[in-house]
């Protein structure tokens, strides 16, 4: 790993972009939050735990937890079109998974705990976003959970690994290319999603693995803070 | 120990002496939260009060809720829990008629009642005792049911206050949902801001003084 | 309980017939309103509107694309609006419902028929390339009146809008440079806002609390002294007085209205 890579926006490559993180956004969710990596911003909104229905889909045993990621037609250059698409389907089952391992979900049998995601402004990292500010939004809303997650996304530009990749970078062509390599980890680090797609060497790999957990750290002290600033904002009201 | 806001998988204290009370639990010697909320410690219990979430019904709490059914033998009240709560024929003070449901209680009707059992069934009510019925007039507001502990106040001081002082008559459900009545709807509307004031800013200190100082604008 | 309950519905309905709201308004008067603008970078033009509690985000895209057969020499508009779960219990995730459709069309209907976008002014080449304009609505919270926090999103949006550069010759909107040159529109602003009968009375931007108890509703777009687009929703009936009383309300409210907006419209 060179020290002098050069970043199109002039970070170090340990850099995360600047972060904004706010509670209670949805005057109308049980929980929610905003969580933003530099221009790319999410917000969330949860809404349960709360009667199942259909009721056939109930889970007599545990609770079920539903994510649904979308994104805002104006919040890439090229409009989407409205409506859902085969790539909010995957992510939203992937950010279903990303944060069922901490939620108490065993608490609420029959009852389901609703999280919807929106992307209002896109510049990479979306899900990372998303995952962020849905884990702020159901502390917020009071569910029960072992521990907060954190979502970050390194890359690799060619053979150099960066943390937080802007859509810039995500079409990097030199060299290798680019790798997108989006992680999610509890406080703890335990991992509770991960993806890759690009080529990537096994060792470089656990190397990213280590960055992410050093970045994840930082993330979760944010969204610590927000919460609590938004508990004593309350108070001071 | 002053009381602290925690996030879910903080650690609250460490040590082998603190013991988990609610809303913790306690891992290796580490005292962790499970919720977002008010961490409080008295004689080495270690406990954190919700600032937000869904209601726990308990037996013996009285409720209200909305009629959302009908059935031969009685009405589906919801009262903003998953399980289903019951008001049988036989929990209603006076007789009714089989063919009568409807006219004692129909759909959209707000009641106030008591928990008197809980199964897996479901959340057994009852109107038998005094205080308990059909609610003919007012407003309804509802807040979350963490806070109704702070909106009562210790023995009942601070709903008394707010009676007093609007002139009300005010019934909180522990779900969260509450009736007022009064003479007048600005009297009703000063008790439901005083509440929501309540609801919003339940944990600060001094928060008579804040009501009192309220009331003395509002007036 | 989803539904505001019948009972605070018979103090709401008491209270406005003696001319007084639970939130201390007139029944002729807005919440508070604020907007910011360029709220999503990457859409041509943006606004976040908020009446009270109330919260939309509107953004406004462009693309190329064929004229429709009758006005070969003019530009398109689509306007989409999507109430997302995010924002109400009430709102499930699925392909837009009624709601949803005609809030959508009542926006469209609003910025069409008022000639507020100088299409001819978008043409590229008669019968074969024209600009598209896109205007994708969101609400973000429900507190009542989606749709007048969506008409003056949309306005708004459109007024900071910028064309994207075109490179004719490569036949490629170049997204990626600043573009400072705006949307061609003319300088009447039209507003729409939408008048409900509760009981026997007149309501302005109703609460959700106050919306639920709406009988019927009227929303009209116009400007001064001008109406371009009205429609009555919703099941009751209204006598021709009551009309006649609606158009005199919308007249006033655009009034103040139009001090309020003034200054984000520059």
């Amino acid at each position: 790993m060179t020290k002098e890579f050069q970043r199109s926006d002039g970070r170090k490559i340990d850099e995360l972009r600047p972060i904004t993180a706010k509670v209670g956004v949805v005057p109308n969710a049980d929980g929610s939050a905003m969580f933003a990596f530099g221009d790319t911003i999410a917000i969330a909104a949860v809404y349960g735990p709360k009667k199942m229905h259909p009721q056939h889909e109930q889970d007599p045993v545990k609770g079920t937890l539903r994510c649904t990621y979308n994104m805002l037609s104006f919040s890439v250059s090229d409009r989407i079109k409205p409506g859902i698409s085969r790539r909010s389907v995957e992510i939203s089952k992937i950010t279903e998974w990303a944060l069922e391992p901490i939620i108490m979900i065993d608490k609420y049998p029959n009852m389901v705990i609703d999280v919807h995601i929106n992307i209002i402004q896109a510049n990479a990292s979306t899900r990372c976003a998303g995952i962020n500010a849905a884990a702020m939004a159901l502390a917020h809303a009071g569910i029960p959970m072992r521990d907060l997650v954190s979502s970050v996304s390194i890359g690799k530009l060619d053979k150099q690994l960066v943390v937080d990749v802007s859509k810039h970078e995500e079409d990097w062509e030199e060299g290798e290319g680019a790798t997108d390599i989006p992680i999610t980890m509890t406080s703890k680090g335990e991992i509770t999603h991960m993806q890759l797609d690009g080529k990537i060497s096994i060792k470089q790999l656990k190397e990213a693995i280590e960055i992410a957990r050093e970045s994840t750290k930082k993330i979760y002290e944010i969204q610590k803070k927000a919460l609590k600033e938004f508990a004593e904002e309350e108070k001071n009201d | 120990m002053t009381r602290q806001i925690v996030i879910p998988g903080e650690v609250i204290f460490a040590g082998e002496d603190y013991l988990p009370g609610e809303g913790t639990e306690k891992r290796k010697n580490e005292i962790i939260s499970l919720i977002y909320g008010l961490a409080e410690e008295s004689g080495k219990l270690v406990k954190v009060i919700p600032l937000s979430g869904v209601y726990h019904p308990r037996r013996g709490n009285v409720v209200i809720g909305q009629v959302e059914n009908v059935t031969f033998n009685g009405w589906v009240i919801d009262i903003d829990t998953a399980q289903t709560a019951f008001l049988p024929l036989m929990e209603v003070p006076r007789y009714v008629n089989k063919e009568g449901l409807e006219e004692v209680m129909d759909i959209g009707d707000m009641v106030v009642a008591k928990i008197f059992g809980m199964s897996k069934r479901g959340i057994d009510l009852t109107i038998k005792l005094r205080g308990l019925g059909k609610i003919n007039e007012g407003i309804i507001l509802k807040i979350n049911s963490n806070k109704v502990p702070r909106v009562i106040g210790k023995e009942g001081s601070m709903i008394n206050l707010i009676k007093e002082n609007t002139n009300c008559n005010i019934t909180v459900g522990q779900n969260g949902i509450i009736w007022i009545k009064g003479d007048k709807v600005e009297d009703e509307l000063l008790a439901k801001k005083i509440i929501l004031f309540i609801a919003e800013k339940s944990f600060i200190s001094g928060l008579t003084d804040e009501i009192k100082k309220l009331i003395e604008k509002e007036k | 309980m989803i539904e505001t309950s019948k009972l605070t519905g018979e103090r709401i309905k008491e209270y406005l017939s003696q001319g007084k709201r639970f939130d201390k308004r007139k029944l002729d008067e807005f919440r508070k309103i604020s907007i910011e603008t360029n709220i999503s970078k990457n859409a041509e033009g943006s606004a976040r509107v908020k009446i009270g509690k109330t919260e939309v985000l509107v953004g406004v895209k462009m693309d190329i694309g064929e004229p429709y057969p009758d006005s070969p020499n003019q530009g398109n508009l689509v306007v989409n609006a999507e109430l997302l779960p995010l924002s109400s219990p009430r709102f499930e995730n699925g392909p837009p419902k009624f709601p949803a459709i005609e809030l959508g069309r009542l926006v469209d209907r609003a910025v069409r028929e008022s000639k507020f976008i100088e299409f001819k002014k978008l043409c590229i080449k008669e019968r074969e390339k024209v600009w598209t304009v896109f205007i994708d609505v969101y609400s973000i919270n429900d507190d009542g009146n989606l749709f007048d926090a969506a008409s003056i999103g949309a306005i708004t949006a459109l007024k900071n809008a910028k064309i994207p550069k075109y490179d004719e010759k490569e036949e490629k909107i170049l997204r990626d440079e600043p573009s400072k040159e705006p949307l061609p529109l003319s300088k009447t602003i039209p507003i729409s806002i939408t008048i409900h009968k509760i009981g026997n009375n007149l309501v302005v931007d109703p609460t959700k609390e106050e919306e639920d108890l709406s009988e019927t509703r009227v929303t009209i777009g116009g400007s001064d002294d001008t109406i371009f687009s009205m429609q009555k929703g919703d099941s009751s009936s209204l006598s021709i007085e009551e009309i006649g009383n609606i158009l005199e309300t919308a007249k006033k409210i655009w009034k103040d209205l139009y001090k309020t907006l003034d200054k984000f419209l520059k």
